[in-house]
């Protein structure tokens, strides 16, 4: 083992150029195979944080009729909030949500909304609902940053809103925009209006009641409420999970392809070396090496090559990699056009997990690609590889 | 047999299959050599020379018949033993060197000494004591394509003698010289076969080479067609 190690060393040393050429193709793959990942780890994290930040908190209690996908069934999915939760709203840790349909006119077009009850003294969301708590010439509102481009809206427009209310009668009244916010998320700020709760009961005559509840904390023990769908986090971010994963899977063409060029790096290394190298290989062979100790030999240098890409691409990679999570990556296209929470710029996040994981994927593929010309070297005839004979 | 013989072939013959037949290299070979011998295979392109010095070297075996080198039959050695016998007891000298081209001259040298893993101050004597058999010490560092093929050669004479073999065997070593170089090497071989005792054993339809060799074993399509040994031997002018 150790007169292997020497030689394949003396072997890789002596093929200077090639060497590191295929070293850097290697490690090229390395970095942005763990580069591409941090990515997708990144986008997983920011997403479900914008997301509980924004729309989901730590969970939810969803009314039962509420369908998150089909708008009407909003009219029936309201009851009154449950006594239990009182003490956990009281001290702020639980936010009920009463959601109606809504038409806004703005410039005289009509746009259909969903009207959001919410406490404005709330510190469970980012929502800066805290602005709903002012006196103006109308129903103080906020309306994210989507909505208000679409809508043309601005800070401080006026703009009426018609509603139905529980009994299915149509009123309408004046909103005044307080507030535009940004969230990255797509579901808080579509066509969504956000109005103090207590306004939303008066107008709505709904008075005590809720669509949806949010709870701060993600561990602890909830209880099942008759009348009430329990919603864990992990239910809520399962989109993103799922859009994650055809974003993944469509990756995985260009890990595919950066594997193939760490594959041909060490095809050139490894495959065609027992063409170019078979009078090599015939003179080890007369010099008292077995078949199986080329094999051997031809193996070590070809880990040798792995692990010299992984300290190359560590040299570039580690700078490259922390500049990345530090400064971010911007996407070079319209983050909105997402499904889901994106952010514009996604900060990778890289665990050592993620590294560990790819370099292994990585070493193990090109080894099994060495391996092929092992057996045609361990079949060789002696005499013709002195000849340089084989095809 | 005899105990003495460091070569000793019985009735030995190659065929090669070609397509459905097959084709016979060598039929029927009678030889043995001793201890110290300074012996060529003499012959045509084609008359099997290379074969037979393959088998005798453990790369190859026989069809039929046998071959016993220091006191092994070829044809019976398992890969490993066969392998073991090489890096022990035999030396290769090639028409082409094949040396290997990205190591140094030292490095060259001193690969056989890795394979039997001798420590490091002692390969390092031997090496240099092998360079300097063959003039060469002042080219350690160098590569193998910044030689000559004279120098080439040289050095794998000094990679084949290095370890002191019992048998070096020795195909068209000259093939690819001149003149002055081929007696520069055969020289160096002679004097290192008379000061080791080191067995040699050539292929080769060289003149030069001939006019060198204390016995000629001349070989014709596959079979020992005149077996001779030189009566007034000079040794090196
Ligand atoms: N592996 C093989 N398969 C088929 N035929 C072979 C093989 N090796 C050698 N031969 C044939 O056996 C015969 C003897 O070949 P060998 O190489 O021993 O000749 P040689 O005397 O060394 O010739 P040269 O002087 O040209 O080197 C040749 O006709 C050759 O074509
Ligand atoms: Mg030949």
């Amino acid at each position: 083992m150790k007169t292997a190690l020497k030689l394949a060393y003396r072997n890789l040393v002596g093929a200077g150029l090639r060497t590191w050429l295929n070293v850097i193709v290697l490690s090229f793959s390395f970095v942005v195979i763990i580069w591409l990942k941090g990515i997708m780890m990144g986008w997983d994290y920011q997403a479900k944080s914008d997301m509980t930040d924004w729309q989901i908190g730590g969970g939810q209690y969803w009314h039962e009729q509420y369908d998150s996908f089909d708008p009407f069934t909003l009219s029936e999915s309201h009851a009154v909030i449950p006594e239990q939760f009182n003490k956990e709203i009281a001290l702020g840790d639980m936010v009920p949500m009463l959601m109606v349909q809504g038409t806004l006119y703005p410039q005289g077009r009509m746009q259909s909304v969903t009207i959001k009850g919410i406490d404005p003294h709330q510190n469970l969301f980012l929502l800066p609902t805290h602005r709903l708590d002012t006196v103006v010439d109308g129903i103080p509102a906020i309306i994210g940053l989507a909505t208000a481009q679409d809508m043309q809206l601005e800070k401080g427009d006026l703009v009426t809103l018609r509603w139905r209310d529980a009994n299915g009668t149509f009123d309408a009244t004046d909103i005044v925009v307080v507030d535009i916010f940004s969230s990255n998320v797509p579901a808080a700020e579509a066509s969504q209006v956000y109005i103090p709760l207590q306004t939303l009961w008066e107008m709505s005559d709904m008075e005590g009641e809720a669509t949806l509840l949010t709870f701060r904390d993600e561990d602890e023990e909830r209880a099942e409420v008759q009348g009430w769908v329990l919603k864990p986090k992990e239910v809520l971010t399962a989109s993103v999970d799922k859009i994650l994963k055809t974003k993944t899977a469509g990756q995985s063409v260009f890990y595919i392809i950066l594997l193939l060029l760490a594959m041909l790096a060490i095809f050139d290394t490894q495959v065609l070396s027992i063409f170019r190298r078979q009078k090599e290989i015939g003179t080890y062979i007369a010099l008292g090496y077995t078949r199986r100790e080329v094999v051997g030999l031809f193996t070590v240098e070809c880990a040798m090559h792995s692990i010299l890409a992984v300290l190359v691409g560590a040299l570039y990679g580690i700078p490259f990699l922390a500049w990345q999570a530090k400064a971010g990556w911007t996407i070079p296209m319209d983050a909105g056009d997402f499904g889901i929470a994106m952010a514009q710029t996604i900060y990778p996040v890289f665990s050592i997990g993620l590294i560990i994981s790819t370099v292994l994927i990585v070493v193990v593929v090109t080894t099994v690609v060495s391996y092929w010309p092992s057996r045609k070297i361990a079949k060789m005839n002696p005499t013709e590889a002195l000849r340089g004979r084989i095809q | 047999m005899d105990n003495n013989a460091i070569i000793q072939i019985r009735e030995l013959t190659k065929s090669f299959p070609m397509g459905k037949s097959k084709f016979t290299a060598l039929s029927n070979i009678n030889l043995s050599l001793e201890k110290g011998e300074f012996t060529g295979l003499i012959g045509p392109s084609g008359s099997g020379k290379t074969t037979l010095l393959n088998i005798v070297g453990s790369l190859d075996t026989p069809t039929s018949g046998e071959a016993w080198v220091l006191n092994q039959s070829i044809g019976s050695l398992s890969a490993k033993e066969a392998a073991r016998l090489r890096k022990e007891k035999l030396g290769f000298i090639f028409q082409s060197y094949n040396l290997l081209a990205v190591h140094t001259v030292f490095e060259n040298v001193e690969f056989p000494l890795l394979l039997l893993k001798i420590d490091a101050a002692e390969r390092k004597k031997m090496v240099m004591d092998a360079l300097e058999w063959v003039g060469l010490t002042d080219k350690v560092k160098s590569k193998p394509p910044q030689l000559s093929g004279g120098e080439c050669q040289r050095v794998a004479i000094a990679r084949a003698m290095v370890k002191r073999p019992s048998l070096v065997l020795a195909d068209e070593p000259t093939a690819n010289l001149d003149a002055a170089n081929s007696h520069h090497i055969l020289q160096t071989m002679v004097k290192l076969n008379e000061e080791l005792k080191t067995t040699f054993l050539f292929a080769t339809h060289d003149d030069k080479v001939i006019g060198y060799l204390r016995r000629k074993i001349y070989l014709l399509d596959g079979k020992v067609a005149n077996d001779e040994w030189v009566k007034d031997y000079h040794t090196v002018k």
